[in-house]
Order: C-alpha cells, then sequence, then structure tokens
C-alpha cells in the first residue's frame, strides 16, 4: 500500500515537473496518469506495487471531490449576475455532449461484442 | 469555536461525517437525484452559511481532501491499464466519440450562452466546461475568459453528469457500458468519471480515460474554433 502510494505521488511529482518545464498545457497528475500507464506498459512499474493503493482511492474518488465543490460558495455573486445563460448552457450542453459522444461511440464500436447494458 | 474550525481537523472531519450520512440516505431513499456528492456539497455549503464559519476554515481540512485528487487521477492508469487490449480494439470508437464530444460541448455551451444573452466574458469562460477543473483554467486564462466563473461551472458540470448521466444514457437508448462511461466521462470529467467508477469497472475506466484526451482535445480544438468566429 505504502509502495503504492509512493509511486502514484512520483509519477505525479514526474508530471509536474515535465509539465512546468516544458510549460505543457495539461495538469501534472493527468500527465502523471500517462506516465504511470507508460511505466506499466515497459514493465519498469509492477502492476501489484500499485493495485491496492489504486483500487482504494478510485473506489472513494467521489469523496475527494467534495471540497471542490463546496468551493463554489464563491462565487454565488458571479453565477447570481447572469444565472440565465450559465445554468441553462451548463445543463443543455451537458446532455448534449452525453447525448454526441454516447452516440458517436456507440454506433462505431457497436452493440453486439459488449453484449451486456447499464440496465444489465 | 473559532479556533476549533480553524484546524484542518474540522473540515475533515465534517466532509467525512456528512458524506457518510448522505450515502445512509441515498441507499435508503434509491433516488438517483439524490446522489451523495451533491448533497455532501449543498449541505456544507448550507452548514457554512448558516453558521458563520469562513469558507477558508473549512477549506484548510477541506484541501487536505482534495489533495488525493491528484494520485486518484494517477491511480487511473491502473484499470486502463489491465483493460488495454480491449480498449485497443475500440481506439477508432473512443477517439471519435471523446473529439465529437470535445467539439459538441464548446459548440454548445458557448452557443446557448450567446442565444440567451450573455456577455462576451461569460461566453468565452463557458467553453471549457466539460474539462477537468485544473485544464479547464488554464484554458480559460489563455483564452481571457475568467478563470472564477468557469471554475464553479465545471463543478456544476460535473455534478449534473453524475446525477443524471447514466440514467439520461438510458432514456437516449445509449446502452453499452463503453459508451456510457465515455460519455460521462467526456461531458463531466471527474465527478462523472468518480460516478462511472461505482457504476462499472469499464465504464469508471473510459470515463477516466476521457478526462484526459478530451483535456487535450479542447486545448488545441477551442483556440481553432476561435479563430473561426472571430
Amino acid at each position: 500500500m505504502i509502495r503504492g502510494f509512493a509511486v502514484l505521488l512520483f509519477c505525479q511529482l514526474l508530471g509536474e515537473l515535465i509539465v512546468r518545464a516544458g510549460d505543457w498545457p495539461v495538469p501534472g497528475n493527468v500527465l502523471g496518469m500517462a506516465l504511470l500507464l507508460a511505466g506499466l506498459m515497459v514493465g519498469m512499474i509492477r502492476l501489484e506495487w500499485v493495485t491496492e493503493a489504486a483500487e482504494l482511492l478510485l473506489t472513494h474518488m467521489a469523496l475527494l471531490f467534495i471540497p471542490v465543490g463546496v468551493g463554489v460558495m464563491l462565487y454565488l455573486d458571479l453565477l447570481a449576475r447572469e444565472w440565465l445563460p450559465i445554468v441553462a448552457a451548463t445543463v443543455l450542453s451537458t446532455f448534449v455532449v452525453i447525448a454526441v459522444t454516447g452516440h458517436v461511440t456507440q454506433g462505431l464500436a457497436g452493440k453486439q461484442r459488449e453484449g451486456e447494458g447499464v440496465d444489465g | 469555536m473559532a479556533e476549533l474550525t480553524a484546524l484542518p481537523l474540522f473540515g475533515v472531519a465534517v466532509t467525512l461525517a456528512i458524506y457518510a450520512l448522505a450515502q445512509v440516505l441515498y441507499r435508503r431513499s434509491g433516488s438517483v437525484w439524490l446522489n451523495p456528492v451533491m448533497m455532501a456539497i449543498l449541505a456544507i455549503i448550507a452548514l457554512l452559511l448558516a453558521t458563520g464559519i469562513p469558507y477558508r476554515n473549512y477549506a484548510r481540512g477541506g484541501d487536505l481532501i482534495s489533495f488525493l485528487l491528484g494520485p486518484a487521477v494517477v491511480a487511473l492508469a491502473v484499470p486502463l491499464y489491465q483493460r488495454r487490449l480491449e480498449l485497443w480494439q475500440r481506439k477508432a470508437a473512443i477517439l471519435c466519440g471523446i473529439l465529437s464530444g470535445s467539439l459538441a460541448s464548446i459548440v454548445s455551451a458557448c452557443g446557448i450562452a450567446w442565444l440567451l444573452g450573455g456577455s462576451r466574458d461569460v461566453i468565452i469562460s463557458m467553453a471549457p466546461k466539460s474539462v477537468t477543473a485544473p485544464i479547464a483554467i488554464g484554458i480559460a486564462e489563455r483564452i481571457g475568459g475568467i478563470p472564477a466563473l468557469t471554475a464553479p461551472v465545471v463543478v456544476m458540470t460535473g455534478c449534473l453528469g453524475a446525477v443524471c448521466g447514466a440514467e439520461f444514457c438510458k432514456l437516449i437508448g445509449v446502452r453499452t457500458h463503453l459508451a456510457t462511461g465515455l460519455a460521462v466521462g467526456t461531458a463531466a470529467h471527474g465527478i462523472g468519471t468518480a460516478r462511472m467508477l461505482e457504476i462499472d469497472r469499464l465504464a469508471g475506466t473510459v470515463a477516466g480515460l476521457a478526462i484526459g484526451l478530451n483535456g487535450l482535445a479542447t486545448t488545441f480544438l477551442l483556440p481553432l474554433l476561435m479563430m473561426l468566429f472571430r
């Protein structure tokens, strides 16, 4: 578990380092994800080192977003000023994206091979 | 009391306790509308506003929890690696799905805000709304939007996708885990991904992949689109 966290944090650290050095437009943790994937692929990192820590974090990932969400309270004034275009665009656009990506992916990947629906 | 709430302990304890309660409520009710993350966020905001405890006091503990988001995003590489062969077989569908979603997000968010009379600042700040927060804020800065407006819009988008994403997919006939996960991950980044991980492992995995790829796609598509509409 400790080794797993060390690997995850070092991948993130390396990601942050590269992003800063190269002024890249991606966050360090997303690059860290790519680095960990690369490390696993070439065999530098063994899967069993990281599975336990990764499992723990991914199982409770939803919890980790709560403080970020509470931060919305700082911007209530700004949101209230033009609330109609902001709320309508947020809500409608979210459904548009889900519909477009969902149907494009399903259309191209086909329904039959996976053979299981969300509703089981 | 004031010095007690200024301890990091306060934010951590409140977040965990309220989330645990929200999960009980969610399980007992069985209603998707009572999504525990959204209910916990609303309950904590209500608590802080009602008691007058300043946000910065809460954030001392909150930041400790947010810190774990970094390694959690890195950890998404693990299920990606485990399912790599299956995902590689469907690479065309996955890439096209994410690219079309990225384009649809920019056009629909800006278009709707423009139709409803949003100011230029608002329209531009809405553009990266489906992108994960750290990338979205960077994009907003670079294209002349207001990051302070982009941040809450990104969070609201994530909550909405987490709450209704799976149900909406069923409603419109998107049935496979692959398509559902990719759709919700592209639309609702990490918050949507966290929800997908609860529903199904493959759905959560591809949603995680979509966080990174949609971030990249939007980073490069948005400046191009802005040149077209100038």
